[in-house]
């Protein structure tokens, strides 16, 4: 009890120092993203959103397999706050999403002279933003104690469609470009460099995110248990 | 629109999201410290 107060104590001294930290991080990626990566030579400036919509899906994945990690604790340990764990990632991951989501075909109109097309890669991706809104919607309207455990099973099902958009570009024929790592593509080392800052800065701006989100989940929860006992014994509010 | 319309479109995007979404955990937070003072009072 006393380790853990200690740790509590530790990490809400560490936060500003992260949240400074994540703002260098973003602002220095941002720079070379825009003035320090190579110009790419048939899609010119355009292509340089590519290095927020990449780190953001890559992101947005990582996320969401945290959902499944902290769901499946939940339904094994029926743990509380593994179950504050799986919904603030989902959150946090589904605003990751929506980010590739918008960002996509604002970089497709240009490039593809369409904004949007039925092709596997962003179908699976638009079903994979589906799933979690739906589960963010089961948390947010439904009051019934069955809810994490109802939830946690949703995470499992919406967690299968992530290898599937992740390796749809690798199995089917699709409008969407080869994986640059480890796919059929290839990348300048320079792009790759301001690619993987990026997706640290990215990362570390979801970590300071769900952090805060994830204090903000146990207040709540303290705040509404709090007030249930008030409505027990009968204070009036 | 050119291709540098585009690009900063999409990063104006970006940041519209991550700001409206810190925005509503900024108000749900101060709601919350609501709550907690009026949660106070009544003790």
């Amino acid at each position: 009890m006393i380790a853990r107060g200690v740790i509590a104590g530790e990490m809400k001294r560490a936060f500003p120092i992260l949240a400074v930290v994540t703002a260098i991080l973003l602002a220095y990626a941002f720079y070379e993203a825009i003035w320090v990566a190579p110009m790419e030579r048939t899609m010119g400036d355009v292509q340089r959103i590519f290095y927020y919509h990449v780190p953001s899906a890559w992101t947005a994945f990582l996320l969401f397999f945290v959902n499944l990690i902290a769901s499946v604790i939940y339904l094994v340990r029926r743990n509380p706050r593994a179950d504050a764990v799986a919904l603030v990632s989902a959150e946090v991951g589904v605003v990751f999403c929506t980010i590739v989501l918008v960002t996509g075909p604002i970089w497709a109109r240009p490039v593809w002279g369409i904004w949007w097309t039925w092709d596997i890669r962003l179908t699976t991706t638009l079903v994979l933003w589906l799933i979690y809104v739906s589960y963010l919607v089961l948390r947010r309207f439904s009051d019934s104690s069955q809810t994490p455990k109802l939830a946690a099973v949703l995470a499992i099902f919406g967690a299968l469609d992530v290898p599937l958009v992740y390796f749809s570009i690798w199995f089917f024929r699709t409008q969407h470009p080869q994986p640059v790592i480890g796919g059929g593509g290839s990348i300048d080392p320079r792009m790759l460099h301001v690619l993987l800052i990026n997706w640290l800065a990215f990362s570390c701006l979801a970590l300071v995110v769900c952090w805060a989100r994830y204090r903000l989940e146990l207040l709540q929860r303290e705040v509404e248990e709090v007030e249930s006992l008030e409505l027990l014994r009968g204070v009036p509010q | 629109m050119s291709s540098t319309g585009f690009l900063y479109a999409a990063y104006i995007a970006t940041w519209l999201i991550h700001g409206v979404y810190i925005g509503m955990l900024a108000r749900r937070y101060s709601r919350l410290r609501h709550q907690i003072k009026e949660l106070r009072k009544g003790e």
